[in-house]
């Protein structure tokens, strides 16, 4: 497929080749794997009941180019989903994640396709991360055959099995203990993998994610739980909702970790530490200072329960791909140029994955009755 | 009650015979021949899942009490002992939590065996079984398919009152992308089990617990291990010519000419309508409540198929429209009773009693 040709033809610029988009200011392809650059995370991590990982950490020029282009990926689909809704070729929920991109895409920097993320109804992005291409995606949003539910589930229900993401679910914090479940066959097939288990900030007061955390802790599972702290559970700021909204606390026996979820490096440098520290001694919270620009969904415009000046302030201060667009600078990678030609093929990617989406024909009619059951012959 | 019924025999319909017949629970079934091997439905029960977790290690049990308490009914007996406690799992009073559990492994690709003390708790976990469990495969277009079988007591056992008797069959069989199964015999405990364990979508398998005890004949075919029953198909316990009666789990017993459904869902719409179609009445029978129940289903199903064949209005036999009392003399009045069925089937048959009137 075309598009997972299209996301090396961006890097490929950093090894030897033709017509590259970024004229590397290095002589070698190994320069860029061997230069070490050391970081420093934003703000330093707080640890609950553990002793947080180092702040620094040491990435590549071909690190931070891939988290560029990855985020900057993430971020025009789900800009471009924001269209579609409004053109009315997207119906339903929508629920976007720009904002939140550094930690889908930190995660999947610390991680295997071997580990499994298990995440709520904001899944575009992390369906991306896992190895899900944009044509799958759109399609699916728009409820066309080449989705990745062949257009049966919908913008809340991506899936990518053989990618280790097990959905996409639409019922507020039933992911948590069905993470705990993908943990519980991991460690019962003594594989050393990890489960990640992404829920938000109105999701973490669900009791049965109390239940699901107290048999993961009795059990060693190598369960982590990953509260996307957007600060707002639909509508309701977290103060509102939650007595205590020190999310990574609130597995009280269990030790939590808080990051800033819009520093790449904070969200890669936790995952790496908690999936050490589950395969040892059984489930970690980490909190994801995160934020969303859009609205809860779709259907909400996001301004009435917060400023413009807040979400602009985030935008200005925080926002990941702008960390990662200074830093990349900073070391001199690339040039401004370069990164706005990025910018400009990546639009161009989403672009024409959407114009294949709206190829994509509607399910056959004889796809209601399919895949009810395994083996749909002889079922009434 | 014996002497009411033979008199009203007199008076012509069912034959002098068979209702000679109506005894209460299982023992009118023991009249025909066998190995001579008898079980109870426990050991059925105990025996299927041993070997099937002997032949599958992906097989697992997890609920509360199923482990070391050798389970709160007895039917994980020995299974900790045999398997160990990574495949029988004790859990804290969780449902909740322990049956996403149950399914986020099913996800990955084990095949978990979730038992519920009583089908009245799985109301906790109701949110799993339908939306994580049923829709997976569905919403999936087949990529995440849930090997899962939910299990347990279901219906009324005696004098546990309203919150610990409700029946649940028919809110799990309306449900698509689930199937639905009620043991009634030894044999179908067995190979209803073994069936579901083995099916690679979520099975809800609802046991009874007054039946727990029963002992069934069991011939040799169905004590061999590799022994399965079909899941959809129901089993003519006993043909009649009159009429037609439908039954599941403990009712079965109740009845005297019988179609066992075994399977709620998908219901074995085929041989219930092929039955009438021959004897042109129908009673349903079920512990559950009226509205919206198995029974309404099943009329509906014959009607939409069958209507030409009917000579009688549809009778539809079922718990009394009240939360279970605990006084013995009202939980009696609250569930069928035999002499219910035979009124219903007598109504079926001639007509004299008014429906009204009935129970």
């Amino acid at each position: 497929m075309s598009l997972i040709h299209r996301s090396s033809s961006l890097l490929k610029p950093l090894a030897a080749g033709p017509a590259s988009l970024l004229r590397r200011p290095f002589s070698s392809a190994t320069d860029d794997d061997a230069t070490k650059i050391t970081v420093e995370t934003s703000v330093p991590f707080t640890g609950h009941r553990i002793d947080p990982p180092p702040r620094t950490i040491d990435t590549t020029p071909k690190e931070l180019m891939t988290f560029f282009v990855d985020m900057a990926r993430m971020r025009r689909m789900e800009i471009a989903a924001d269209s579609l809704y409004k053109s009315k070729l997207i119906r339903g929920f929508c629920h976007l994640y720009d904002g939140q991109e550094a930690v889908a895409v930190g995660m999947e920097a610390a991680i295997t396709r071997k580990d499994c993320i298990i995440t709520a109804y904001r899944d575009h992005c992390i369906f991306l991360g896992r190895g899900g291409t944009l044509l799958e995606a759109f399609a699916e949003l728009m409820g066309r055959k080449a989705g990745c539910s062949k257009g049966k589930g919908g913008s809340m229900h991506f899936y990518k099995k053989n990618g280790g993401f097990y959905g996409g679910h639409g019922i507020v914090g039933a992911q948590v203990p069905l993470g705990c479940g993908l943990a519980f066959a991991q460690k019962y097939s003594k594989e050393d993998h990890v489960t990640f288990a992404l829920y938000g900030d109105g999701a973490a007061n669900q009791g049965q994610l109390f239940e699901a955390l107290n048999m993961a802790a009795l059990w060693d599972l190598p369960a982590i739980l990953v509260c996307e702290n957007n600060h707002y559970g639909m509508g309701t700021a977290e103060w509102r909702a939650a007595k205590s909204p020190a999310y990574y606390k609130r597995g009280d026996y269990v030790p939590g970790l808080k990051v800033d979820g819009m520093d790449v490096f904070a969200v890669k440098q936790a995952c790496k530490f908690a999936k050490e520290h589950v395969l040892k001694n059984g489930p970690i919270i980490l909190e994801m200072d995160t934020y969303r620009y859009h609205g809860h969904s779709m259907s909400d415009p996001g301004s009435t329960y917060r400023t413009r000046d807040e979400i602009s302030g985030v935008r200005q201060e925080r926002d990941p791909i702008e960390r990662i667009r200074k830093l990349i600078l900073s070391h001199d990678i690339a040039t401004e140029k370069e990164l706005k030609d990025i910018e400009k093929e990546v639009r161009k990617e989403v672009d024409e994955a959407i114009s294949q989406a709206k190829e994509s024909p509607m399910p056959e009619p004889s796809e209601l009755f399919t895949n009810v059951y395994v083996k749909d012959h002889g079922v009434e | 009650m014996w002497g009411i019924i033979r008199q009203k025999v007199g008076t012509g319909g069912i034959s002098a015979p068979s209702m000679e017949r109506i005894r209460p629970a299982v023992s009118a079934w023991r009249c025909y021949s066998s190995s001579g091997k008898e079980m109870t439905v426990r050991d059925a029960l105990n025996s299927a899942l041993d070997e099937e977790m002997s032949a599958d290690p992906k097989v697992y049990v997890m609920g509360e009490e199923v482990g070391e308490y050798q389970g709160a009914y007895k039917i994980t007996k020995g299974l900790l002992d045999k398997y160990g406690p990574e495949r029988v799992v004790d859990t804290p009073i969780t449902e909740a939590g322990f049956a996403g559990i149950g399914v986020g492994s099913a996800y990955y690709g084990l095949r978990p065996v979730i038992e519920f003390m009583t089908f009245n708790f799985s109301m906790q976990a109701i949110d799993h079984i339908i939306n994580s469990a049923a829709k997976s495969n569905y919403m999936s277009a087949g990529q995440i398919n849930v090997p899962i079988v939910f299990r347990g007591p279901n219906g009324a056992a005696a004098g546990v009152g309203a919150q610990h008797s409700q029946c649940f069959a028919a809110w799990y069989a309306s449900c698509p992308g689930l199937k639905v199964l009620a043991p009634y015999s030894s044999e179908d405990a067995r190979g209803l089990l073994k069936a579901a364990i083995r099916d690679p979508d979520p099975v809800v398998f609802l046991e009874n617990e007054l039946l727990y005890g029963e002992s069934f004949p069991v011939s040799a075919e169905v004590l061999d291990s590799s022994f399965c029953l079909p899941i959809g198909k129901a089993k003519i316990e006993r043909e009649g010519k009159d009429v037609t009666i439908t039954a599941f789990s403990k009712m079965v017993g109740y009845a005297l000419k019988v179609i066992n459904l075994r399977s709620i869902r998908p219901l074995d719409r085929a041989t219930i309508n092929a039955s009438v179609r021959k004897t042109n009445r129908l009673v349903t029978v079920e512990e559950g409540f009226a509205q919206h129940g198995v029974g309404a289903e099943i009329c509906t199903s014959v009607i939409e198929d069958s209507f030409g064949y009917l000579d009688a209005p549809v009778e539809r036999i079922s718990g009394a429209d009240v939360p279970t009392p605990y006084a013995a003399n009202l939980e009696r009045m609250a569930f069928p009773q035999i002499e219910d069925i035979v009124r219903a089937a007598q109504r079926a048959c001639f007509r004299s009693v008014p429906m009204a009137a009935a129970a």
